[in-house]
């Protein structure tokens, strides 16, 4: 099998910790970019990522565009979106849960579109839109449906939240006044182990219209 | 997920010459919904991954030549937005059958056309035979949504795809560009059933991609399709039943009928068609054409529900086509 496993190298594993301080995340973070950094001596070819010649398996650099900034890394190809966003950019909203395009936590908006950003490798996302639950509301204001999610007491344990505000945010994008049907259609892509569907639909239901 | 060396071409021709000549070296990134979780489960160790993602004439839905054109980088929500496809209904319905709005967004027809099987063996690892220490898995184990039609052995595993069954009915053709060049088949001739572990469930070489599917025009068909379901959202269907009928008054003149996930492949019912030909399009035709679609049926151990669930499919997808 591969020389480098598991998967994604030191920078793939659980990353729940409090982030005080020095913690495992800023280590991890480290060695990480350490390793990209050595990787890329002597390769030198940034914009080839797009081209018609093959690149990696060493780490290729690559340009996202989240939440309306430019961010450049260098990843290896097999590095998904997520995986990016959490490990890499400390963009740690999304949540890798069943890693297998099935659960919705890792749902991000992608070109207007909800997409698993599991099962989308970094290196594709390129050139195209990246929204993510950090890019969608301020200190001071939430979104509509993040708002109608505190108003319907959408969430219990919270972990598959991200995911569904995303969800839903992309059924309120794209029709102001979706139907009920609509809107569990939209949301099926995402599991609540809890099961606060009623909350959530309620809540995507009321952020359309307000 | 095992490294690999990417690629993006700008052509299907360097999409096809990118690829290697020998099975499982190297695989096609369309929509990868698929394609990931067998590489993260090591089913799938591609040392390079030919994305097709850069090919422009890959895109699109579009009317062509009183029909319909759909490229093998069209997603599903293409599909479903495309004002070309209207006339299609069972092709519609089948489409609206896949609901999450992320692998709608994501997936491509062409990728739901090409998903591997979903037998929990070949996805744990055991091959598309399900074989261990020289035995088949499958007729002994845990069988319950697997095939009942085509499943002499070696191959118990049922054909994945929601789209099939409605396009076969429906006429399709597929386009394939190869490094020397393209050719086109019958969509039905691009299932096989796998006679041997070096063969897939596809005929395609191992350095062929899908470019488009045609399908000709529905004027003057009847279609529907009717999936079973054992969730209403999310999952795949338990059996599902495309059909297309062509009417001389109120007469059936020209019956298909294509059934999915109850073979290796997306299994055409001539029983099925021979029992509509002549008849009025109704309730006892429908049930007739069922019960003929699993007159030679030879369920497993534990799947004989499903021969039930498939007489009803073919019964309400008359329905629905009438």
């Amino acid at each position: 099998m591969s020389s480098k496993n598991p998967t994604d190298g030191p920078v793939c594993g659980p990353d729940q910790e409090p982030r005080k301080g020095f913690s495992r995340r800023t280590f991890i973070e480290g060695v990480g970019i350490g390793a990209g950094a050595v990787g890329a001596i002597g390769a030198a070819e940034p914009a080839r990522a797009q081209s018609s010649e093959p690149v990696g398996p060493d780490p290729v650099a690559i340009t996202l565009n989240i939440n309306g900034k430019s961010h450049e890394l260098k990843v290896e190809p097999r590095v998904t979106l997520i995986d990016a966003l959490r490990n890499r950019l400390d963009l740690t909203g999304a949540k890798k849960v069943c890693d297998r395009a099935t659960c919705g936590a890792c749902t991000v908006i992608v070109d207007g579109d909800p997409v698993y950003s599991c099962t989308m490798l970094a290196i594709e996302a390129q050139g195209r839109r990246i929204e993510t639950i950090e890019g969608i509301s301020t200190e001071d204001s939430m979104h509509p449906v993040q708002a109608q999610f505190v108003e319907h007491d959408a969430q219990q344990c919270g972990f598959c939240t991200p995911g569904l505000v995303m969800a839903g945010k992309a059924i309120v994008d794209g029709n102001s006044q979706p139907s009920m049907a609509d809107v569990e259609s939209g949301l099926s892509g995402n599991i609540c182990r809890c099961g606060t569907y009623v909350g959530v639909r309620k809540a995507v239901y009321d952020a359309a219209r307000a | 997920m095992q490294n690999f060396e990417y690629i993006a071409p700008n052509s299907a021709i360097a999409a096809a010459q990118a690829l290697s000549p020998k099975q499982g070296l190297t695989a096609v990134l369309a929509g990868g919904t698929d394609l990931l979780s067998l590489m993260k489960e090591r089913v799938e160790t591609p040392t390079r991954v030919v994305s097709l993602r850069n090919i422009a004439a890959l895109r699109g839905v579009t009317k062509q030549g009183g029909g319909l054109r759909i490229g093998a980088m069209a997603t599903v929500q293409d599909l479903l937005d495309s004002k070309a496809a209207a006339g299609y209904a069972s092709l519609l319905q089948a489409a609206r059958g896949i609901t999450a709005p992320q692998v709608r967004a994501m997936g491509t027809v062409a990728g739901d056309l090409l998903q591997r099987p979903r037998c929990w063996y070949y996805r744990n690892g055991y091959g598309l035979l399900a074989m261990h220490d020289g035995k088949a898995l499958v007729p002994s184990g845990e069988n319950r949504y697997h095939a009942i039609l085509g499943n002499k052995g070696p191959a118990y595993f049922v054909n994945a795809s929601s789209l099939a069954p409605a396009l076969i009915s429906l006429g399709a053709q597929v386009t394939v560009a190869g490094p020397e060049g393209e050719r086109s088949m019958a969509l039905a001739d691009l299932f096989q059933i796998p006679s041997s572990a070096s063969e897939r469930e596809n005929t395609l070489e191992p350095n062929e991609i899908v470019t488009e599917i045609t399908v000709p025009s529905a004027s003057g068909w009847k279609t529907g399709t009717y999936e079973v379901r054992q969730r209403q959202l999310l999952d795949w269907p338990l059996v599902t039943a495309s059909v297309a009928l062509r009417m001389r008054g109120n007469r059936v003149s020209d019956a298909r009928v294509v059934l999915g996930h109850v073979a290796p492949i997306p299994w055409r019912s001539s029983e099925a068609e021979t029992a509509l030909n002549g008849q009025a399009a109704n309730e006892s035709s429908g049930e007739a054409a069922g019960k003929a679609a699993v007159s030679a049926a030879t369920p497993l151990s534990q799947n004989s529900a499903k021969v039930q669930l498939a007489t009803i499919a073919v019964k309400r997808a008359v329905a629905m086509a009438g």
